[in-house]
């Protein structure tokens, strides 16, 4: 044998572990702390993959225990599809293996370095094995493997391999040991699965903490996301690297149908056309490509026109899910407002097609004086680290979010403000800063979608603002007409000896408005609304009040009960009161009813709007227009690329 | 007598406030605007007096409606002050105001101002409502003999520098003639001085004695009885009042109050102010002239300058040229940073100096 082979054969033998050793902050496991969050990410990832994938609403158990100094156990299980007998070795005991390496589509891990580089993180750090049960629905018996890696070959070392009896339908746990600190801090196991839980609403985890303290962040959706498709990678998003391994690995005769069967949006006509481009027989077999051959073709796909590649390979989260999950998370603390979550339509950066959510809860009992509580996820994983190095964290501070009514120091930075941003970015190929995937990278296309869709979030908070100010504003003349008033009268007359004031004439003149707002009352499971009319003008008022209610069925009213909305002829004395009511049956998540009058002033009417003039039409897509009036006369930053083409 | 006065104009104002209920009407108060923009010269009395900018509060807005409800506490309870010949404090009045319900006021500050905005409403003083501020121990030292009406109503004669311990005679919140009456007075001028400090240095060096002054402690922001009785000694007994304080944007207003009259009280600058009296130093000049130790201006201090440049009281050549130099320079300094040369230099030196520079001293 060659020395030149002898070197091949020793590089090859430079170990996984020595690389391992060298990588560790690349991987993600720089300290004690982070190691054992990483850990957990990998292996509930995993899980979470493997549920969905199965089209199972995931229950993952995870439980981390402390087994001596610094030394710990984390296990975790799921009720996912289990892994077979003979890959279980291979999937916990292989680097870089995995079935989802060459496919492209959104998942949480993306690359398989994952649940492996634990296993021997693990056996490098603690000198002990991991352990393995996993059992398929179809098997009577479940699978007990303890193994290591053996880091000269990258292969799994099989300790011990035998059939267990295992009281679970089917499913996976993994156990393993690790030096590692456990921290109930910022930054933690719980942060990263209660983060995990917001974005998941359609999964269980439950977490024991080493002290022996349970939670259970719980299912709130039994919806499974849509399935993600795998698709072709688009030939803009491909290197030379993975060319030349598709071109080796293809089993195309032709170049020209490698092309069309190995990407997505190429077609016969564009694939000789990029022959053409890069002077090669179409007939040539791609096999035989060389790397100078390689590079004429990566060039010859930046010259034609590609269509975008597909996008319903993604899968957002949906905005019920996004306000969902907040809600369930944020737990006893109560904040004021829950903006409507923004899912942007889905866009593509070089060939990777990508997604951008963003949600936001503000005020109430959220703190006030520091800087927004920033989530941020990469295909529906929790991002705990590098905040500052992140595309999320860039887009947040270069948005000035004075004018939306946060504080924010010359209108750039993180801004302050008692409010907490959630922004997901969904895609097949999610671009990390680094291998240890904490931070999204900054390209230019995602920074723009998510900025779009921070602005119009920023327009719902201030929207939300103006019409508590203007609540309060009135809220305060409420005072002054119920109490200061009278009392002002009482003790006037007091003074000068004579009787009380008939105050109606006072009222209308500093009021002139009438009143419209709602109270409401839970009973047997069904709201009941109480809905005040006031009228503090001079004169006597005559309208129909229409009440559109946003969720359930209504029943027992006063009004005129319609297909979707309630309505009720009004008359009213001047400086009286009304009431009415209607009942909600299967009402939860009611907010608010929005109420319109027609047939009166509607500058006169606080409490509701004027009815819209295409009412009986269709109520949804009239304020679907509003909407986007409300975006255009803030500027043209809603304006949506109208080509499915790119340049 | 002025109190009964007082009485029937707040009693007119709850007349008022029924009629406009009675005739559907939203009440209302009328009364001067309280800024620097809105004060004008008046050439015949040489002071600061509010212009004919009003504002109106009125029961449409909370402030309003809580000013006219507690003008009518207010009424009745100084009805029950004048049955009973007692008088309260400002502070006083905001804890009764505890029992006034809605009326009650939340801080001192809304007091103290409401007691304000019934004077200009009624171009009575607070005294004759029986409100008195709480005593604010400014004190007089210098050969002035005064006759006081004690507490059993009996005239008692004081002479300021024979008759008082080290911290002299201190200045009764009413100084009034009825209260307090000039007997004799052998001096050539009056000096206000700001601080303490100051006060108690220009004591032990005999001051007063030597070069004829009667020496006041200013204490800061003067109160009303301190800047009335400056201008009392002006008027009756005919001493020129010069005034000695920091060398700081804050001291130039405390002067400006003394002298032109203050912006808070500008319906009363007949009474306060002493349109002749003149300013000694500290001055943007004298720290420049006499080399004085100095402080940096901060932010605050440079913000109150630019103020002041717009502030028409201060629109001399004069105090234009004092503040751009402050401004320049950017350094402000203490009355006390005089000591640099010595004790005995302020009352040897600097004092002397300055007087004869103004004509003081001749």
């Amino acid at each position: 044998m060659g020395i030149a082979h002898e070197m091949a054969k020793k590089q090859r033998e430079i170990s996984v572990a020595e690389f391992f050793q060298k990588n560790k902050h690349i991987l993600g496991f720089d300290s004690m702390t982070k190691s054992l969050i990483v850990s957990v990410k990998e292996a509930v990832d995993n899980s979470l993959d493997a549920c969905e994938e199965a089209r199972i609403l995931p229950d993952i158990y995870v439980e981390i225990k402390n087994v001596g100094k610094d030394e710990y156990q984390m296990i975790v299980e799921d009720n996912g599809p289990g892994i077979i007998r003979k890959n279980i070795p291979l999937v916990f005991g292989k680097l870089l293996y995995g079935s989802r390496f060459h496919a492209l589509r959104q998942s949480r891990g993306q690359q398989g370095i994952g649940i492996s580089a634990v296993v021997l993180y693990g056996q490098l750090s603690s000198g002990k094995p991991a352990r393995v049960i996993s059992k398929i629905k179809d098997e009577e018996v479940a699978y007990e493997v303890l193994l290591t890696i053996n880091t000269k070959k990258n292969e799994p070392r099989i300790i011990k391999e035998e059939p267990v009896l295992w009281d679970r339908e089917q499913g996976t746990r993994i156990e393993v040991t690790m030096k590692a600190r456990y921290t109930k801090s910022k930054q933690s196991v719980y942060e990263y699965l209660q983060q995990t839980a917001i974005v998941n609403p359609h999964a269980q985890i439950t977490l024991v903490e080493p002290d022996g303290k349970k939670t259970v962040f719980r299912r709130v959706t039994s919806k499974l996301p849509l399935p993600v498709k795998e698709i072709k990678p688009h030939p803009h998003g491909i290197e030379l690297g993975e060319l030349v391994n598709m071109a080796r690995t293809t089993k195309a005769y032709r170049i020209t149908s490698f092309l069309t069967s190995e990407f997505s949006r190429v077609s016969p006509k564009i694939a000789s056309k990029i022959c053409k481009i890069a002077y090669l027989y179409e007939e040539m077999r791609p096999q035989e490509l060389s790397l100078s051959e390689a590079r004429r073709i990566l060039d010859s796909f930046a010259k034609v026109k590609l269509m975008a590649p597909p996008t319903d390979c993604l899968s957002p989260i949906g905005e019920t899910l996004i306000k969902k999950g907040l809600k369930n998370v944020l737990g006893s603390l109560r904040p004021g407002f829950y903006a409507q979550p923004i899912t942007r339509d889905p866009k593509v950066y070089s060939g990777n097609p990508f997604i951008v959510e963003v949600g936001m809860v503000y005020g109430g009992e959220l703190p006030k004086d520091q800087p927004v509580h920033i989530l941020r996820f990469a295909n529906r994983v929790p991002l705990l680290y590098q905040q500052g190095a992140d595309v999320i964290t860039k887009a947040i501070s270069s948005v000035d979010w004075r004018r939306y009514g946060l504080e924010q120091r010359r209108g750039q930075g993180i801004p302050v403000g008692p409010a907490i941003i959630l922004v997901h970015v969904a895609s097949t190929r999610v671009p990390f800063t680094s291998e240890a995937k904490e931070a999204i990278a900054d390209v230019p296309e995602i920074r723009e979608e998510i900025i779009l869709a921070l602005k119009s979030i920023g327009r719902q908070l201030k929207m939300y603002r103006v019409k508590k100010e203007k609540k309060k504003k009135l809220s305060e003349k409420f005072f002054i007409v119920n109490q200061l008033l009278p009392e002002i009268a009482r003790k006037s007359a007091e003074i000068v000896e004579k009787p009380v004031p008939r105050l109606e004439p006072v009222i209308t003149k500093i009021m002139n408005v009438i009143w419209i707002d709602e109270s409401i009352e839970k009973k047997n499971g069904k709201l009941i609304i109480k809905v005040r009319i006031a009228n503090f003008t001079d004169e006597k008022q005559s309208f129909k009040l229409y009440a559109d209610y946003p969720v359930g069925e209504a029943e027992g009213s006063d009004g005129n009960i319609e297909d979707d909305y309630i309505h009720w002829d009004i008359t009213i004395e001047p400086v009286s009161y009304q009431y009415h009511k209607f009942m909600l049956r299967d009402a939860t998540g009611y907010s608010e009813t929005t109420y319109y009058v027609d047939g009166i002033n509607p500058n006169k009417v606080i409490g509701a709007e004027p009815l819209p003039g295409d009412w009986n039409l269709k109520l949804d897509f009239v304020e679907e227009i509003d909407d986007e009036n409300e975006g255009e006369s803030e500027g043209d930053e809603d304006i949506e690329e109208v080509s499915d083409y790119e340049q | 007598m002025s109190s009964d006065d007082a009485l029937k104009k707040l009693y007119e104002i709850a007349e008022q406030v029924y009629d406009e209920l009675n005739r559907g009407e939203i009440p209302k108060m009328q009364l001067a605007a309280r800024h620097k923009g809105n004060i004008v010269f008046d050439p015949r009395t040489g002071v600061w007096k509010y212009g004919e900018n009003k504002i109106t509060r009125s029961a449409k807005k909370l402030d309003g409606g809580y000013m006219i409800l507690r003008t009518l506490y207010i009424m009745e309870f100084i009805k029950e002050m004048i049955h009973t010949k007692k008088s309260s404090t400002l502070r006083e009045m905001y804890y009764i105001s505890e029992g006034w319900n809605l009326a009650k006021f939340h801080s001192q500050d809304e007091s103290n101002k409401l007691a304000e905005d019934l004077e200009i409403i009624t171009g009575f003083l607070r005294e004759d409502f029986k409100l008195r501020p709480e005593e604010d121990g400014a004190s007089v030292i210098g050969n002035i003999t005064v006759e006081e009406i004690n507490r059993k109503g009996k005239p008692m004669r004081i002479n300021c520098r024979d008759d008082v311990g080290d911290s002299g005679y201190l200045i009764p919140y009413n100084v009034e003639s009825d209260k307090l009456k000039f007997v004799d007075v052998d001096a050539d001028f009056v000096i206000g001085i700001e601080t303490g400090g100051m006060f108690d240095r220009l004591v032990e060096n005999g001051f007063d004695e030597k070069s004829r002054a009667i020496l006041v402690h200013i204490k800061g922001q003067p109160a009303r009885s301190t800047r009335r009785l400056l201008k009392r000694m002006n008027e009756e007994l005919g001493l020129p009042v010069v005034i000695f304080t920091d060398g700081d944007p804050w001291s130039f207003r405390i002067f400006a109050s003394i002298a032109y009259g203050a912006i808070k009280t500008a319906h009363i600058s007949e009474y306060l102010a002493t349109p002749t009296a003149e300013f000694v130093g500290v001055t943007a000049s004298d720290i420049v002239n006499y080399d004085l130790p100095t402080d940096k201006l901060n932010d605050r201090d440079i913000a109150a300058l630019q103020a002041e440049l717009k502030d028409p009281r201060f629109n001399t050549p004069f105090w234009k040229g004092e503040i751009e130099l402050m401004l320049q320079i950017k350094k402000k300094a203490e009355q006390q940073a005089l000591a640099k040369y010595g004790l005995d230099y302020v009352t040897d030196t600097y004092l002397p100096e300055k007087l004869t520079e103004i004509g003081v001293l001749k």
